[in-house]
């Protein structure tokens, strides 16, 4: 009798097993790069003027790195959620423009020089910028890609909740939607805001 | 100018057929048209062949060291392609900063475990032992033992309650058909009768 209940012991775990597998997006990898430190980069910022950007900058602050382009589509969807978001005032965000220039070469074929990459990504985001509206604090240009192979980029949008000591403690990839940000993103956001800095070594009593 | 290249040749081939000693002549010039033909064959097909090769880029080992790497590494983007052959941007970039390792003096462990503290051991197509992934490595091994001991423990039950019933059987025979010769049972056959039927009342 007990041993009749086997087989039908093993279905239903095999049911649990399948129904958390449909519910799984299997393009959400998990990034490894959780509680370590945001690898450090200096980028060109979208302003000729102004100079580059560093994670190190925004040390003693929460703040969001938000991976996008302007050829992106979601990430067009995920505007108005990113304006409503920076509006609120809770961290400043940072937008990175992931490979802005699709092509590597002129329309005449020739090679195009990395200074002329980065005026062409720097034209194309700021137009984009004034005509949709600019959520970030900063925006830097990541015109080949290098800085997010280090951030583990996958796709666009992605987006990195850093800490005050600059550890990344969430990153979600895809659109920001607002059930992510009121459910997750800001409670964390009102932890971390909470942790202290600087982190002081504990004072060895001698 | 290459036609009345061709129409002379053509004159001189029709001409020699009339002439003592054609037979050579029109040999010869069928073999000038012939490869003078596929010359402008080989011309044509090149002007429509206008794309360049994809430019190695680098040293053949290079190439060789990224690609053996490659193979056992997963494009983020297509996820059922290694990074080998897939065609997404990401893999491009991706096999660019394999190369740039490769000319660094990187090892091939290095590379790997470069790759996985930015994108996680789901690059790999061989993930590396660990607690975390013996579920993976052993788990289909663990389940094919457990359906063997299954099948054996089901077959063996089968096979006891045949052998039972086979000695039921005998014993019904000799109570009702007392005529029949007499199986004698065995001490081990009448104790599984005696549990049996047992059981069964």
């Amino acid at each position: 009798m007990r041993l009749a209940l086997i087989p039908l012991i093993v279905f239903l775990a095999l049911v649990a097993f399948l129904a958390v597998g449909l519910k799984r997006d299997p393009h959400e990898i998990p990034s490894p790069l959780i509680d370590h430190p945001a690898p450090a980069f200096v980028l060109d910022t979208v302003a000729a003027d102004t100079p580059r950007f560093s994670p190190e900058q925004m040390k003693g602050q929460v703040w969001l790195l938000n991976v996008w382009a302007t050829w992106c589509l979601p990430c067009q969807q995920e505007h108005p959620m990113l304006m409503q978001f920076a509006q609120q005032g809770l961290v400043p965000v940072v937008g990175m423009n992931y490979k802005e220039i699709q092509t590597d070469q002129d329309e005449a074929g020739q090679p195009l020089l990395p200074a002329t990459r980065l005026s062409m990504a720097r034209t194309k985001t700021a137009a984009w910028l004034k005509k949709h509206g600019n959520p970030y604090a900063f925006t830097v240009l990541d015109v080949d890609g290098r800085v997010g192979v280090n951030y583990g980029v996958y796709g666009v949008p992605e987006s990195y909740l850093i800490d005050k000591a600059g550890v990344i403690r969430y990153k979600v990839v895809g659109v920001l939607t607002p059930e992510i940000l009121a459910e997750t993103v800001q409670p964390l956001i009102q932890k971390l805001n909470k942790e202290p800095f600087p982190q002081q070594p504990v004072p060895k009593a001698s | 100018m290459t036609l009345q290249r061709l129409s002379s040749v053509f004159r001189s081939a029709t001409a020699s057929l009339n002439s003592g000693a054609g037979v050579l002549t029109f040999r010869f010039s069928f073999v000038f048209v012939l490869s003078f033909a596929l010359a402008c064959l080989a011309f044509f097909a090149n002007a429509v062949q206008a794309k360049e090769a994809v430019p190695l880029g680098d040293a053949p080992w290079v190439e060789a060291r990224m690609v053996h790497i490659s193979e056992e590494l997963r494009c983020l983007v297509c996820q059922n392609e290694t990074l080998a052959s897939s065609r997404a941007d990401l893999a491009k970039d991706l096999r660019d900063e394999v190369r740039d390792l490769i000319r660094q003096g990187k090892t091939d462990p290095e590379i790997k475990t470069y790759l996985v503290a930015r994108y996680g051991d789901f690059v790999l197509y061989r993930p590396e032992v660990k607690p975390s992934t013996w579920a993976l490595w052993w788990g289909p091994a663990v389940m094919l033992g457990l359906g063997l001991i299954t099948a054996l423990w089901a077959v063996r039950t089968r096979r006891k309650n045949a052998a039972a019933d086979a000695a039921i059987d005998a014993a019904i025979d000799a109570d009702t058909a007392p005529h029949l010769p007499q199986v004698p049972f065995s001490a081990e056959a009448q104790k599984l009768v005696d549990s049996v039927m047992k059981n069964r009342e």
